[in-house]
C-alpha cells in the first residue's frame, strides 16, 4: 500500500503527469457516459441505420457551436411533431364523417443563411378516403406562401425544395433561398423573423387520423454534426473513445506482456529456444508491419479482434524482446536467482516469480506509452478502409469524411473533430507515460 | 545410520570450459562427513571450493566441461537422481545451501517473510500459513526479529540478511547445510554472532555443515574436521583439534602460519608466489613450486596418503 502512495506522490510532483492523469480520467469517464448512455446494439443500430432513421438531420452540418465562430450564423435544425405533442392539433367535427385538423407552429428564424430543406412527414389512418392537406408557411412579411394542396396516403413526405408549385414559383434560385428572403430587395438576403407553418388537413372518414411532422433541415446541428448519411457524429465520437481505449489498452498490454514473458523464457533456457526466439524476432524485424495487416484486412477478416490479435502477435518479436532479453541475462546471474535455484524452484516459477517482476516497473512506463500507438493503428487501418465495418470509431468518421471530400468541400469539423479527439488521447497516455518513465527509471531524471 | 556417513563424495569432477582453455576447478575430490559434524573447507581464493559445494548440490554453470563422480547422501547415489528428481529430492530436502554474498542472495522484490517460505512452499508442499509457522520458528532460531518477515530485503542490515539467508537454508530441516563464505562482508562482531547461531542450529538441530571460509580463526569454533583444498583438489583432511595444533601439509602450516596469533610475538607468515592457474595446472606435485620442503619426488603426483588416520597429498608422509 506503502508503494503505491510513494507512486502517487511521485507522479503528483510532474504536472504533465496529472495533466495525462485528468485527460486519461475523462477519456475513461466518456467511455462509461457512451456505453451507459448508448448501449452497444443501440449504438450500432443507429450507426448502421440509413437515411430513414436519420430522416430528422440535416446532411454534412457543422456543429451548432460553430455558430459562435463564424459572423454568418447559419440555422439551426429542428423537428416537430403533432404524434409527441410538440406541435399542436387542433381538431374540429364538421360533419358526421368529416373533420377539419388545423395544424400550425411559428418559429422564430435569425439565421444568416437557408436551411437545407422544409420536409413534413404525414402519418394517416383511413379506410378508403384519403385525407386532404394543404400546406402554407406564413413570412414575418404575413405573406402566404401557399406551399402545396395534395391528397395523403398514409405515409407521405412533403419536400418543400421538391414540390413542384415551389420549383415553378421560383424558377430562377433555389426554393429555400426564395421562399426565406425578402423579393422586393434583390440579391436575396434571409428575411429573418417569425415564421408561421399552417397545415390545414380535412379527414373523411370517422376513425381516420391525421398526423404530421415538421422537419426544418437547417445547416448546423447538435453538438458534434453530421455527416453525409445524416448520422449524428455524436454516435461515433463518443463510441469511439471506449473502443479507442479498449483496443489500445487491450493491445499493448498484450503486447507488452507477452513480450516480456516470452523474452524471460529465452533468457532462462537459453540454447535452442533462445535461438528460435531471435531468429523469428530478426525475421520479423525485416517484415513489414502495415502491409500485413492490410493483407490481413483485405484478405481475411475486418474485424476489431482480428486486427488486433494480428497486431499483437506482430508487434511481439520486436526489438523490445530483445532489450527485455539483455536485462533478463544479467537478472538471470544474480545471486538471488541462483539462490532460488538452489532451493528447488522450478522453471516456471523462477521466470514468473523471479525474473518477470523485475521487469515491472521498466513495463508500466511502456505499457502506458504504447497505447496511443495503438490507438493511432486502430485509426490509421480506418483510414485505409479497414476498419471494423461495424463499430462506429473515430478513424471509421475521419475515412468516410476522408472519402466524401471533407477538406475539400470545407467540412472541416468532420475531420478535426475525431482527430482533436485522437491527439487528445495520444496526449494524455504520453504525458503520463513519460513522466512514469522518469519515475521508474531515476536515471532518466534531470539533473 | 551409523555405518553410512550422511555425505560421501567420491572422485567428483567439475571441469569449466573457457575461451583459454578447461578450467579444472574440482578435480577428483573424495571426502566424507558424519551426521551432525561441521567440515570446514579451507583455500585461498580460486581453489575450487564454490565450485565443490556447487558440484554437491549440482548448480552448475552453462560452461561445464566435464561433471562426473558419486556422491551419496544419506546412503543414497544423488548423482544417478535426474535433474527433476534432484531438484524435488534432494535440494533443500537433502542438503540446503547458503550461497555466496547471501546478502545478494535474497529477491529484492519479494518479502524476506515470503522469500523464506519459498522453500517451504516448493518442497513441503505446506499451506502458506503454515510456512509463515515455520518462518517464524527459523526467524526465531537464527535471531532475526519475527517483525521482519513483512520487510523487504533492502530493509534488513547485512548481518540480518544473512541470518535471513541461513534462515532459508533451514526452513525445510535439511540434514546436510552448505555455507559458503557465510560471514565474508560483515564485520568481526557479527561474524561472531552469525557463528554463535551455527553452533546452536548443530546443537539443537542436530545438522551437518560444510562451511566453506577463508576465515580460520574464527571457523574453528565450529569446525569437527577440516579438509584443505588446493588448486582443485582436496591436499589435507584433518580433524579440526589434530589440524589447529600440528597441520600436515606444507601448505595448510604455511596457510595456519599466515593467521596472527594473539599471545605470540610473531610476524604472520605468508606464501611466495601464486596458486598454479587451473587451466595449465603443472605436473607433479600442484604445491611443489611454493613449498619449502620441495623435494624431486615432488616432480611425480602425489596421491592421498593416511598418517596417523588423517590424509594427507604430500610425497613427506610417504
Amino acid at each position: 500500500m506503502n508503494t503505491v502512495k510513494n507512486s502517487l506522490k511521485d507522479i503528483s510532483r510532474y504536472p504533465s503527469a496529472i495533466a495525462g492523469v485528468i485527460i486519461i480520467f475523462l477519456l475513461v469517464l466518456l467511455s462509461i457516459y457512451a456505453v451507459i448512455s448508448i448501449p452497444y446494439d443501440k449504438a450500432i443500430t443507429m450507426w448502421r441505420g440509413g437515411e430513414e432513421f436519420w430522416k430528422a438531420n440535416p446532411k454534412f452540418a457543422p456543429p451548432a457551436w460553430s455558430n459562435l465562430f463564424t459572423s454568418k450564423k447559419l440555422p439551426e435544425s429542428f423537428h416537430v411533431d403533432t404524434a409527441d405533442g410538440t406541435m399542436s392539433k387542433v381538431v374540429t367535427s364538421t360533419g358526421d364523417d368529416t373533420s377539419n385538423v388545423t395544424i400550425s407552429y411559428s418559429f422564430n428564424f435569425e439565421a444568416d443563411d437557408y436551411p437545407q430543406d422544409l420536409i413534413i412527414y404525414f402519418t394517416t389512418t383511413f379506410e378508403q378516403k384519403q385525407p386532404f392537406a394543404s400546406v402554407s408557411l406564413f413570412t414575418p412579411t404575413g405573406q402566404e406562401i401557399r406551399v402545396a394542396d395534395t391528397g395523403v396516403a398514409q405515409q407521405q413526405t412533403l419536400r418543400f425544395s421538391q414540390e413542384s408549385r415551389m420549383v415553378n414559383r421560383y424558377s430562377n434560385v433555389p426554393v429555400m433561398t426564395g421562399m426565406f428572403s425578402d423579393p422586393k430587395d434583390p440579391p436575396h438576403a434571409p428575411l429573418k423573423g417569425t415564421y408561421k407553418l399552417v397545415i390545414t388537413g380535412t379527414t373523411f372518414e370517422k376513425d381516420s387520423t391525421f398526423d404530421a411532422e415538421f422537419v426544418f433541415l437547417g445547416q448546423v446541428y447538435g453538438l458534434a454534426g453530421t455527416d453525409m448519411s445524416r448520422r449524428d457524429l455524436m454516435i461515433p465520437l463518443l463510441w469511439g473513445a471506449p473502443v479507442a481505449l479498449g483496443f489500445g489498452l487491450l493491445a499493448s498490454l498484450g503486447t507488452l506482456i507477452l513480450t516480456m514473458i516470452i523474452a524471460a523464457i529465452g533468457a532462462w533456457y537459453g540454447g535452442w529456444v533462445d535461438s528460435l526466439i531471435q531468429r523469428i524476432t530478426e525475421i520479423n524485424l525485416v517484415l513489414p508491419f502495415l502491409p500485413i495487416l492490410i493483407m490481413v484486412g483485405t484478405f481475411f477478416s475486418r474485424s476489431i479482434w482480428i486486427i488486433m490479435g494480428t497486431a499483437v502477435l506482430l508487434n511481439i518479436f520486436t526489438g523490445q524482446i530483445k532489450s527485455y532479453r539483455a536485462i533478463f541475462m544479467q537478472v538471470r546471474e544474480s545471486m538471488y536467482i541462483e539462490a532460488a535455484r538452489a532451493y528447488g524452484a522450478s522453471d516456471l516459477r523462477i521466470i514468473f516469480r523471479y525474473l518477470v517482476p523485475r521487469m515491472i516497473p521498466l513495463l508500466l512506463p511502456g505499457l502506458v506509452s504504447a497505447v496511443p500507438s495503438f490507438v493511432f493503428l486502430e485509426a490509421t487501418l480506418a483510414v485505409l478502409g479497414l476498419g471494423d465495418p461495424v463499430l462506429p470509431t473515430w478513424g471509421k468518421v475521419i475515412d468516410d469524411a476522408y472519402t466524401n471530400g471533407a477538406l475539400y468541400k470545407g467540412y472541416y469539423y468532420w475531420i478535426l473533430e475525431p482527430a482533436v479527439l485522437l491527439m487528445i488521447t495520444g496526449l494524455g497516455f504520453s504525458m503520463l507515460g513519460f513522466a512514469l518513465d522518469r519515475i521508474f527509471n531515476p536515471k532518466l531524471r534531470e539533473m | 545410520m551409523a555405518d553410512k556417513p550422511l555425505l560421501h563424495v567420491e572422485d567428483l569432477v567439475l571441469y569449466f570450459r573457457t575461451a583459454h582453455g578447461d578450467v579444472k576447478a574440482v578435480d577428483h575430490v573424495d571426502f566424507s562427513l558424519d551426521y551432525n559434524k561441521a567440515v570446514v573447507i579451507l583455500g585461498e581464493s580460486g581453489c575450487g571450493k564454490s565450485s565443490l559445494s556447487k558440484a554437491i548440490l549440482r548448480l552448475l554453470p552453462r560452461n561445464v566441461q566435464a561433471y562426473s563422480g558419486r556422491v551419496f547422501l544419506e546412503g543414497k547415489d544423488v548423482m544417478a537422481l535426474d535433474e527433476e528428481e534432484f531438484r524435488l529430492k534432494v535440494r533443500w530436502i537433502g542438503m540446503s545451501m547458503v550461497p555466496q554474498a547471501a546478502m545478494n542472495a535474497l529477491n529484492p522484490v519479494i518479502r524476506v517473510g515470503e522469500q523464506v517460505a519459498e522453500p517451504a512452499l516448493i518442497h513441503l508442499g505446506v499451506k502458506r500459513e503454515e510456512a509463515y509457522q515455520l518462518v517464524q520458528k527459523m526467524f526465531q532460531l537464527v535471531g532475526v526479529p519475527a517483525d521482519f518477515i513483512s520487510r523487504y530485503p533492502f530493509e534488513l542490515s547485512g548481518g540480518m540478511r544473512q541470518r535471513v539467508a541461513i534462515a532459508m537454508a533451514l526452513v525445510t530441516s535439511p540434514n546436510l547445510i552448505i555455507l559458503d563464505e557465510p560471514t565474508s562482508a560483515l564485520d568481526v562482531l557479527t561474524q561472531a554472532n552469525i557463528f554463535n547461531v551455527l553452533k546452536r542450529i548443530k546443537q539443537e538441530l542436530g545438522t551437518s555443515f560444510i562451511l566453506i571460509t577463508h576465515d580460520i580463526a574464527t571457523s574453528s569454533e565450529l569446525a569437527d574436521e577440516v579438509a584443505v583444498m588446493y588448486a582443485g583438489q582436496m591436499v589435507e583432511l584433518n580433524a579440526a583439534k589434530d589440524f589447529f595444533r600440528e597441520p600436515l601439509h606444507p601448505y595448510s602450516q604455511k596457510l595456519m602460519a599466515s593467521v596472527p596469533r594473539l599471545k605470540v610475538e610473531k610476524e604472520p607468515d605468508f606464501i611466495v608466489g601464486r596458486p598454479p592457474s587451473l587451466v595449465d595446472l603443472p605436473s607433479g606435485c600442484r604445491f611443489a613450486e611454493r613449498c619449502p620442503f620441495r623435494f624431486d619426488r615432488c616432480k611425480e603426483d602425489p596421491p592421498m596418503m593416511e598418517k596417523n588416520g588423517h590424509k594427507v597429498r604430500c610425497w613427506l608422509y610417504a
